[in-house]
This record gives C-alpha cells, sequence and structure tokens, in this order.
C-alpha cells in the first residue's frame, strides 16, 4: 500500500460562468522516500491538486475522488476535525511565496512553536528547544536570534527555510513542495533544493515537487507526472521519461529546454492551456500539437498502460516499432 | 521611537494654532451679540452696553484680540464665561467626566459587539449570518440618532418602563462628586441602589451612542478579515492544521486589526465631540450639551476654549492610534 493514493481526483471551481474543471481524473501514487515530480505550465492544475488533497482550496471549490487515501486514512470521507490531526503533522506543505506566506505580525519562534504546541502538545521550553533543532537542521545561522525575528526581518531564502523548518517540524510522512524555488534567485533555488533532498534521504519522507522547472525535476526527481489543462497526461520514472517521452506535449516541453536547443531560436508550443470556456471537444492538447488529426479533435484519449508511460494519446511516440522503423 | 513620537508632537504645533484660529473666527462668524444676549428680554442703556464692549476687548482690533486669546491659552488661561463668570478650564474638566463616562461605555459596546460580529460575518460570507447582520449594521448606520433615541426611549423607558427617561441618577441619591465617574461615585458613596441606578441610566444613552460605531466597527472588521483571509498566511496557517478559531481569531484577526483601529480611534473623536445629539436627547450634563447651550448663548470663550480642548482630545487619540500601529504590527514599527 503506497503512502498516498489518489483515484480520480477531479476539483471543479463554481464560477460565474458556470463550473469550471480544473483537475480532472487524475491518479497519483507516492510511497515513502519516493520524489514525485509534477510539471506543467501555469493552468494545468498541479497546486490545485495538491491543495484539494491538504484540503485548502477556497469554498467555491468541489473535491471529489474515488480514493483519497493517505497513510491509510481516507482523506475525503474524514471530519474536517480528525483531517486537522493529519495535516500539518504527518502531510505538510511549503508553498511559492516564502516572503507572503509567513504571518507579518508574529516572529517566526511564535509560528513554528505554535505547531509544535498544537501537534505534539510540547509546553513552551521543549518547543523552544525542538525549534532551536530545526532551524540548525535547515541551516539557519544563530537559530536563537533568529526565532526572535520577524519575517520581515529576514530574506526570501532564509524565509524559505523557516517554512521548511515549520513543515518538518512534526516529521511528516510526506512533504508537498509547491514550486518552492520559483521566487528564489538562482544560487538559492540549488541551496533550498539540496536541503529538501538531504531531509528526504534523512528522514525517508515522501516528497512531491511541484515545478515547471525541467532542470530542477531532472536533479531531483525520481519520478515525473506531466500534467496538462487538468489531466496527468504521462507518468514515468525521470530517466526513461527525458530520453523517450511518450506523449507529444512532454516532448515539446522538453524540446523547450535550452539545453536541447539545437537552433539559435528556442523551440515553443504554440498557443496557450485551454481555458474553461475553449475546451477542446477530443484529446485537450490537439489544438496545440504537430502530430494531431481528426480523430485526436473528435475523441479524448484514454490513458495508455504503464509501458507507454500512461500517455493520454491516440499516437504515442517513442514506442518500440516507431523506433525500430 | 522616541524620535517618532516627538516628531508626531510637532505636527501639532500647527494644528493647534489652525484650531484655535478656526475656533476664534467660527463663533465671531455668526451673527448676534454676546452683549445683546446677555440683556435678554430687558435690553440695556447705551451707556451700559459701551462699558461692556470695552470691557470685553471688543473696541479693539480683531487681530489684537486674537492676539490675547493665543497668548492667554499659551499659558493655559483658556478665559471666563462670559454667563457663569466662572473659568472655562474649570467648566470643562467639570463636565467632562459625564461626557467621557458615556463615550467609553459606548465605545466598549460598539467594539464588544462589533468586532465579534465582523469576525463572525467574514467567516460566514455570503450565508444568511453574514447577510443578516451587514444589513442591520447599515440600518444603524443610517438611522438618524435623534429617531433612534425616541424610539428606544418610547418602548424601553415608556412602554415596558425598563429604563430610566434621562439624567444620569435617580434623585434619590445624593453623594459628593469624588471622580466625576457617576459609576464609581456610585459604588464609593456605598448607598445601596446607588450604583444599579447609575447602570440603569447609562444603558439607553450608551446604546444610542454607540450605535453608529458599532455599525462602523462590524464593516470595517468584516472587510479587513475578508481581505486578510485571502492572504498566503492564512493558507500557510489552515496548511500547519490549526484549529479556524485560532486561525481567525489570532492570525486573521491581528492582521486585520489595523484599519480597525483606525476607525475606532476616528469613532472617538466624533464620540468625544459629538455626544451632543445623545447628551442633549437623555439630559445627560457633559460637554456637548455645553457646548450647544455656549453657542446659543453667544459665549465666545466657552466655545473657543471648548472646541480648542476637544481638538486637543482628538489629536492625542490620534496619536495613540498611530503608535499602536506599530504594536500590532511589527513591519510598521521600524522607520
Amino acid at each position: 500500500m503506497s503512502l498516498l493514493r489518489l483515484r480520480n481526483l477531479s476539483v471543479e471551481f463554481a464560477t460565474t460562468g458556470g463550473r469550471f474543471r480544473a483537475v480532472d481524473q487524475v491518479d497519483l501514487d507516492v510511497d515513502k522516500g519516493d520524489v514525485l515530480a509534477i510539471v506543467g505550465e501555469s493552468g494545468s492544475g498541479k497546486s490545485v491538486s495538491m491543495l484539494a488533497l491538504m484540503g485548502l482550496l477556497p469554498w467555491t471549490a468541489k473535491v471529489t475522488a474515488d480514493e483519497m487515501v493517505f497513510d491509510g486514512h481516507d482523506l475525503s470521507k474524514m471530519s474536517a476535525r480528525a483531517r486537522r490531526r493529519i495535516v500539518g503533522k504527518d502531510l505538510a506543505m511549503i508553498f511559492q511565496e516564502p516572503m507572503s506566506s509567513l504571518n507579518p505580525c508574529f516572529t517566526v519562534g511564535f509560528q513554528i512553536r505554535e505547531t509544535l504546541r498544537i501537534h505534539l502538545g510540547m509546553d513552551r521550553k521543549a518547543a523552544q528547544a525542538r525549534a532551536v533543532e530545526l532551524f540548525e537542521l535547515v541551516g539557519i545561522p544563530a537559530p536563537e536570534q533568529r526565532l526572535k525575528a520577524f519575517p520581515h526581518q529576514m530574506s526570501g531564502g532564509m524565509n524559505q527555510r523557516v517554512m521548511i523548518a515549520m513543515a518538518i517540524s512534526c516529521n511528516p510522512k510526506l512533504l508537498i513542495a509547491d514550486e518552492p524555488t520559483t521566487a528564489l534567485d538562482v544560487t538559492i533555488q540549488a541551496q533550498i533544493l539540496d536541503l529538501l533532498v538531504r531531509l528526504r534521504d534523512e528522514t525517508g519522507m515522501g516528497l512531491v515537487l511541484i515545478t515547471h522547472d525541467m532542470g530542477v525535476v531532472a536533479e531531483t526527481a525520481q519520478r515525473v507526472s506531466v500534467h496538462y489543462a487538468g489531466q496527468k497526461v504521462e507518468e514515468q520514472p525521470v530517466r526513461p521519461l527525458f530520453r523517450a517521452p511518450h506523449h507529444p506535449y512532454t516532448s515539446a516541453l522538453l524540446a523547450a529546454l535550452p539545453e536541447r536547443a539545437t537552433d539559435k531560436r528556442l523551440p515553443t508550443i504554440p498557443g496557450v492551456v485551454p481555458g474553461q470556456f475553449d475546451r477542446p471537444q477530443g484529446c485537450l492538447f490537439s489544438p496545440r500539437c504537430p502530430f494531431a488529426d481528426d480523430h485526436c479533435r473528435k475523441v479524448p484519449p484514454a490513458p495508455r498502460g504503464p509501458d507507454l508511460g500512461l500517455a493520454r494519446c491516440h499516437y504515442p511516440l517513442n514506442t518500440d516499432e516507431r523506433l525500430a522503423s | 521611537m522616541l524620535r517618532y513620537v516627538l516628531s508626531r508632537f510637532a505636527t501639532f504645533v500647527p494644528t493647534f494654532i489652525g484650531v484655535t484660529l478656526i475656533s476664534f473666527a467660527f463663533i465671531r462668524v455668526l451673527p448676534g451679540d454676546p452683549i445683546i444676549v446677555m440683556a435678554g428680554e430687558r435690553g440695556m442703556t447705551q451707556e451700559r452696553y459701551d462699558e461692556l464692549v470695552v470691557q470685553f476687548g471688543f473696541d479693539r482690533p480683531i487681530y489684537a484680540q486674537f492676539w490675547d486669546y493665543l497668548t492667554g491659552v499659551l499659558q493655559g488661561d483658556l478665559g471666563t464665561s462670559y454667563v457663569t463668570k466662572k473659568p472655562v478650564w474649570d467648566e470643562f474638566f467639570a463636565l467632562f467626566p459625564a461626557t467621557l463616562e458615556l463615550s467609553i461605555c459606548a465605545m466598549i459596546f460598539a467594539v464588544a459587539l462589533g468586532l465579534p460580529a465582523g469576525v463572525i460575518a467574514a467567516m460566514n460570507r455570503g450565508k444568511f449570518f453574514d447577510r443578516a447582520l451587514m444589513s442591520t449594521a447599515l440600518i444603524g448606520y443610517s438611522m438618524p440618532i435623534f429617531w433612534w433615541a425616541l424610539l428606544l426611549i418610547i418602548v424601553f423607558s415608556g412602554n415596558l418602563g425598563w429604563t430610566p427617561v434621562s439624567g444620569r441618577i435617580d434623585l434619590l441619591y445624593f453623594f459628593p462628586d469624588t471622580t466625576g465617574f457617576m459609576l464609581i461615585d456610585s459604588l464609593l458613596s456605598g448607598q445601596s441602589g446607588a450604583f444599579t441606578s447609575a447602570v440603569r441610566h447609562l444603558i439607553l444613552p450608551t446604546i444610542v451612542l454607540g450605535t453608529i460605531p458599532l455599525a462602523v466597527i462590524a464593516r470595517q472588521t468584516r472587510s479587513a478579515m475578508l481581505e486578510v483571509l485571502g492572504e498566503d498566511y492564512i493558507r500557510t496557517a489552515r496548511a500547519k492544521g490549526l484549529p479556524p478559531g485560532r486561525i481567525n481569531g489570532l492570525h486573521a484577526l491581528r492582521n486585520a486589526l489595523i484599519p480597525v483601529i483606525t476607525v475606532i480611534g476616528l469613532s472617538v473623536g466624533t464620540l468625544l465631540a459629538g455626544a451632543i445629539l445623545t447628551e442633549t436627547i437623555f439630559s445627560w450634563p457633559g460637554i456637548g450639551k455645553w457646548m450647544v447651550d455656549s453657542i446659543f448663548r453667544r459665549d465666545y470663550p466657552v466655545v473657543q476654549g471648548g472646541l480648542l480642548l476637544i481638538a486637543v482630545m482628538v489629536m492625542v487619540v490620534n496619536l495613540t492610534v498611530d503608535l499602536l500601529y506599530g504594536l500590532i504590527n511589527p513591519k510598521i514599527r521600524k522607520r
């Protein structure tokens, strides 16, 4: 039994223009010690699916799933109170903007001790000691002084370390990192990613990394799940994915990597992710796909078998026959 | 911090001079002559009139009169009432505790109900409770005070007989003014029933005076809370698995308090100065009523001095509010 098991997860938002499906029948599995990267453009539903798992979506969102099992508990069938005992303790998340993700009115020490006291019932002294330990673990120098600081007195990188310290404070089984490095500059990005991978190695927690940076994926992830317009379009271990992507979208994403560019101009994927009102009838990627034909435009493809990376495509790339021919 | 306080005090100087100038000019622009008003229907002889003009200094040029007034104020002398012949300073501080007592009670009433109402409305955004609360607040805000006061008097004093109609305490009780605050004095006097009587007299004026601040605070709290609830750090608090009471009541409210404190500060100013209608309706012997009476009597020193003292009071409240900002949100503290 895997640590996290999502089956047929869908999220719909009630908007003034009707229902909008942001996540569409997504299946995901994460094991202990696993590093799963979820990649895709903006608007592909990567963050929303994880926010749905955490129960952090606004009330306009309607979450449905056949299974949303974490560590043996089906989160979708739990009361809010019971769910709060898991969220923040065994299931933790960090976000894109460290500067605005911490409360400006409280010291970072208060914010980290609060988690420890609520979930683990620590007293003031024990929480303080653990907070110092956590700050050392995430590489914050002079932890005693730093704990007294307010978020605005520290840099973005430091604040993200605080967020990570807070997230791992109760030894979570799964940590979700939602574009943890997007708002940081490049040298700090590498440090934060190293930190996350090191913590995974030391604690054996599962790690879900939401990103749109393929470079980050190649360096850190074991498995990659590619999302497009709310659907999971392909999932493979990282090496085979980079070597032989099966979905044209994955292939196009990889072709857009600067490292892989052979031409002077960087290849791009023309068009944008379909929104609420221009959702295609057939394959969601068909309007932007160089290989699409009438069949693609009319009939939505079902996921293929594991040997084809579960690709949602009528004509998957890099199949053995094609390689042979 | 000290530098900040001092720099804020420096801005008092032009405001102070402006207020003296406006209050001095304002009462003189009004038609009417204090000497004629003093004489009443009986009138007075021309000789006596000329004598009084010289005595009050009205024969001197207007800028000289202003200069006299200003130098007097700076030496702590606000002048003497034309009518009662008592120093303005003494009259003000004899009446001020009554207004202060009423204002404090009204403010406590408004904050104690308005703050939780706003928070609960924001938590139940768009639901029945939110709509009911916010339309009630709008009614409270737009209701004319004198009408609202009369309605309450008719129902609670007239029909139900629960509360007295006017005054600060029943005439049965008599005790010396120790602090000027009826609630405290009645307790100190030790007379049985005096305190209850004082409380019963306070209820209706408190509700009437507190209604508008209550509505403003409730609406402001709601909108500030709604804004804050969309912030990233609230998502973080929820991701930490904190209970909703703690998220709303601590993490969100602390951030939402800045605009709320601002309207509370502004309301305190209007309460001190604007209790006029309430005090008149309930015959509450405070400065609002005193100021209105003085304007009708063209009692120049009282109007000037009263306005000035109220203005200083409002300035002090505003300074306190500014200092509170830093206390609530550390981001504002460093300058």
